[in-house]
């Protein structure tokens, strides 16, 4: 170890002589003022007790990855609020350029405009996509951006009650129980009628004068496109509560936006959104606000502006930061500081490469994917899915096997191929329900393989 | 030698260039035909629903690559040069690490697969939390945090929980004066009443004001250590003490451990509840703004409020336990970001105990290197004693700008003229003109000495010309911003859709 050069840090050889100017003769001197108890004789044994080089850690991660089977031929149909997406080369050849990802959050802006501009720009295409004014420069991820939502919804409205509908994705709504532990909210479950929208008789009793929001996902974990919006945010207008909207961005290319049916708030997932899937995470918090000013005042989470310089030029900075932890401390909107603004550059990549129409375009081809899939799978015997007659999807749908669905899944797995989310996995009693999602990343092939698998799996018993 | 320079397109926005006609080829999407014709058109089922109006402006491949290109040459991190921004710890992000976690298994990970599938990767998530238990005293770790901030809510719910659960009604969260502003955010998320602390002469807690604001209300104090000043705390088994008699706990702000990684420990010094920033200490980038990941961990009974899911091992196999007694819940959707939880497991790996121990060393002489180096220099002085610092320093600029009318933000400025990021200015909010800088183990003598004689320059060229100074910067991709004009009510500008909306004559005021 002594001749051997730290990873990442200056030679060792330079110390004497930093320490001479400092005035010291050992660099422990400088810890002189912890208590001795508290030193450890050696540094906790973590690693694998040595230094590894480039070499070392390759073989140690493909050990590992070794034991992890990934499954991209034909790609997982599991729903449940993530899904395979295409991952253009040209996001991930940005997000590779070390002047975005070893920033710091641009504090010192007029060093950082390049930054600012891809931020400003995805703000902007957001809100384009959304028909809201206002985006913010992200949340962690979809669900704890809808737990800032209804905390915002809160201190804007001075009200604690907050109605969701059953069908907002369930670790959603137990981020949301964690984030409502603070203030204390009573947190209301609004049931869906029989044909999947929400029950607009119970609602109406639901959505008192004291609630603070109602949150309504669209399309909902179950993938039900609902077309009842306005009557919700109608409903919630009239209560002087605020509506949020839960989206999945990529919809948005054939459904209609949040701005267009009065939602106050509009949070998502941007996973879609040339992202992967990484197991989960990193993700991108979506959120949006109208043009209000308790709305855009209350906002959580930091904002770019365009501006000008002192020399009249146009140029792009941090604003409104009085809102912000760093400056408002205890009374800030969040304490959010870090949060997923390379994830916002992907997106702002991936929403220029599409376009209007390449959206368009795209959104139809998963829309065409995912009703092939519930058409083939309606017409095998022991399956249903969701027919034309019923409430269309997006994306993702339910279908519901007269057997157990686990054992199902477990011949896909033996065959290569990752089935539907198992609803067991959140309800105990839909044993017999998955939650499948096909995108474009499915080619009819896959699917027609998918379909035959789950044929065989259900006549070999 | 030539000034530095930083590159000045005139780039427009996307939406200035762009057109709706462009998009990538939408795989398979030569099969769509035959299925529209199989199960219909998606207009005529929406109805209502569809949307009619769409307006999104796209740019050709080749376009988009030269556009982003350009804004990434306006650009500045730790690739650039030093960002030794204090608290922020921007070390140097090994390549290897962004190379490996390019692995298109990985991306191509469901969140949800069958945990059998993902054994491997379940294997270094477990790996990291008992290397971050270890580091920091601590039992067990939940990775599900995904930033500090988000751990520091976490923390503040369990200490709520806590008490509850034990049927004490504590609403006090005693949080030092010198906190970051996170501290006192996340506390009052939680729904605590936030008591401040004061500072001090010698930098740390004053033990006396400490002792009298110490009571049955009492839930907790969150502190970091070395503090934000970069002083150690010298007191802190007798702060422990303090607040464990009175019945709170101790919560480890973990922005400030690379000074004293692999030497001491919070677990140790009393703290039961400790988050940590990957995306600092563990060497993941921050990408201008995030993604980070941060850790929450706890010891004691303290493990059993930790967010769910937590890793546990049964028969050789590991499994995500979702079992929660008195835990408070799950804090987001899946497990944690973990992208850079997997880089902060490979620089573990890579350094070992003893690379941990030496960065933590080298940072800690860099900081006091940097300020011997500074001792002469006028214009700046070193508020609070000539103590050792650690992983950080905060000088003030006081005497220059009492001088000379030059503040810590047009030193920020002027630094930022001669290529080098500033440092964080005006923070801690009890140093005037602050400016508070952290190296990092990465930044060698040379670029500290550089860095020195910048700030030695600047207070010079102050003392010269002071509208020289505070006409800086120059040499970036554009001139002093004009705070006033982005935060006005009438000009505030937050996306494109309210620029375009001002333009048509709407009066769109905040």
């Amino acid at each position: 170890m002594k001749d051997e050069p730290i990873r990442w840090a200056p030679a060792i050889s330079e110390r004497g002589s930093m320490l001479r100017v400092i005035g010291v003769k050992d660099v422990w001197e400088l810890y002189s003022d912890v208590p001795k108890r508290l030193i450890l004789k050696e540094p906790p044994a973590v690693g694998f007790g040595h230094q590894l080089s480039e070499e070392e850690l390759r073989r140690l991660w493909n050990s590992y990855m070794r034991e992890v089977r990934a499954f991209t031929d034909p790609p997982p149909f599991m729903g449940g609020g993530w899904c395979p997406h295409m991952v253009p080369a040209l996001v991930d050849e940005v997000l590779r350029r070390g002047e975005f990802y070893t920033a710091y959050t641009p504090y010192q802006p007029e060093i950082n405009q390049g930054l600012l501009q891809a931020l400003f720009e995805y703000q902007s295409l957001m809100a384009d996509l959304l028909e809201m004014d206002v985006v913010n420069a992200s949340m962690y991820d979809g669900s704890t951006a809808t737990a800032e939502a209804v905390l915002m919804a809160m201190r804007v409205t001075r009200r604690h009650r907050i109605v969701v509908s059953e069908a907002l994705h369930p670790e959603y709504m137990e981020t949301l129980r964690t984030w409502l532990m603070g203030p204390g909210a009573e947190l209301v479950a609004a049931p869906l009628a029989e044909d999947g929208r929400l029950d607009m008789g119970g609602l109406e009793e639901l959505v008192t004068r004291d609630t603070a929001a109602l949150v309504v996902p669209n399309p909902n974990f179950f993938g039900e496109l609902d077309d009842n919006m306005e009557a919700y945010a109608d409903l919630a207008h009239k209560r002087g509560a605020l509506f949020i909207t839960v989206v999945e961005p990529l919809s948005l290319g054939l459904v209609k936006p949040p701005g267009s049916y009065g939602a106050d708030i509009a949070v998502g997932e941007g996973q879609p959104l040339g992202l992967g899937m990484n197991y989960g995470g990193p993700g991108l918090g979506i959120f949006a606000v109208r043009w209000e000013r308790r709305l855009v005042r209350q906002m959580p989470g930091r904002l770019i502006g365009m501006t000008r310089t002192a020399d009249g030029e146009r140029a792009f900075t941090m604003i409104l930061q009085t809102r912000e932890q760093h400056i408002r401390r205890e009374r800030a909107t969040s304490n959010i500081t870090t949060n997923e603004a390379l994830m916002a550059v992907a997106a702002a990549v991936y929403l220029t490469m599409l376009g209007a129409n390449g959206l368009r375009r795209l959104a139809r081809s998963i829309w065409l994917r995912s009703h092939y899939l519930a058409r083939r799978l309606d017409e095998l015997p022991g399956v249903a899915a969701p027919r034309p007659s019923e409430l269309d999807f997006f994306k993702e749908f339910v279908a519901v096997f007269d057997k157990p669905y686990e054992e199902v899944h477990r011949f896909l797995l033996e065959k290569g191929v990752l089935g539907g989310l198992p609803l067991s996995r959140y309800w105990p009693s839909r044993s017999r329900e998955s939650l499948f999602c096909t995108t474009e990343v499915h080619s009819r092939d896959d699917i027609d393989l998918l379909v035959d698998l789950i044929a065989e799996a259900l006549g070999a018993r | 030698m030539d000034k530095w320079r930083q590159a000045r397109w005139p780039e427009p926005l996307v939406h200035e260039i762009g057109t709706p006609e462009t998009g990538f080829v939408v795989p398979f999407s030569h099969e769509d035909e035959e299925l529209e014709r199989l199960v219909g058109r998606p207009e005529e089922r929406l109805r209502g629903m569809l949307r009619e109006e769409l307006k999104l402006p796209g740019l050709t491949e080749v376009e988009a690559a030269r556009h982003f290109t350009r804004l990434a040459e306006m650009s500045y991190g730790v690739d650039n040069g030093p960002v030794p921004l204090g608290s922020c710890t921007m070390k140097f992000n090994p390549k290897v690490s962004e190379q490996l976690v390019r692995d298109e298994r990985l991306r191509w990970l469901h969140p949800l697969q069958d945990e059998g599938t993902v054994q491997g990767l379940l294997k270094m998530l477990k790996l990291l939390e008992t290397w971050l238990a270890e580091l920091t005293g601590m039992d067990r770790c939940s990775l599900q945090t995904p930033a500090g901030a988000a751990g520091e809510l976490a923390g503040a719910l369990m200490i709520k929980k806590y008490h509850i659960d034990r049927g004490e009604k504590r609403d006090e969260m005693l949080i030092p004066d010198s906190a970051h502003g996170t501290n006192p955010a996340s506390a009052a998320m939680a729904g605590f009443r936030v008591v401040k602390i004061p500072t001090a002469e010698d930098g740390t807690v004053d033990l006396k004001a400490l002792k009298a604001a110490v009571g049955p209300r009492t839930a907790g104090i969150m502190l970091t250590n070395p503090n934000t000043l970069g002083i150690f705390e010298h007191s802190i088994l007798e702060i422990a003490d303090t607040v464990h008699a009175a019945g709170g706990l101790l919560y480890y702000d973990g922005a400030n451990l690379n000074g004293i990684m692999g030497i001491t420990r919070p677990g140790d010094m009393g703290f039961d509840i400790v988050h940590l920033n990957i995306h600092k200490t563990f060497a993941a980038p921050h990408g201008g703004g995030g993604p980070g990941a941060g850790v929450v961990c706890a010891k004691g009974t303290l493990v059993d409020y930790l967010p769910r899911p937590l890793l546990e091992e049964r028969e050789g196999r590991l499994y995500w336990d979702y079992s929660c007694e008195r835990c408070i819940g799950r804090v987001r959707a899946f497990y944690g970001n973990i992208v850079p939880l997997l880089k902060g497991f490979l620089y573990i790996a890579s350094m070992g105990p003893w690379g941990l121990r030496e960065a933590a060393l080298q940072s800690t002489l860099n900081t006091n290197y940097f300020l011997a180096l500074m001792r002469k220099v006028e214009g700046y002085e070193l508020p609070y004693g000539r103590q050792p610092r650690k992983h950080e320093a905060v000088l003030s600029a006081k005497p220059l700008a009492r001088e000379t009318g030059v503040t810590a933000g047009d030193v920020a400025k002027a630094l930022l003229d001669r290529g080098l990021h500033a440092p964080t200015i005006y923070f801690p909010l009890i140093v005037e003109e602050a400016l508070m800088i952290e190296f990092t183990e990465s930044e060698s003598k040379r670029s500290i000495e550089a860095y020195a004689q910048a700030l030695k320059e600047i207070a010079e060229a102050a003392k010269r010309s002071p509208e020289e100074v505070k006409a800086a910067p120059r040499n970036t991709a554009v001139a002093r911003i004009d705070d006033v004009y982005a935060n006005h009510p009438r000009t505030v500008t937050p996306t494109y859709r309210v620029y375009e909306r001002r333009i048509r004559g709407e009066r769109l005021v905040l």
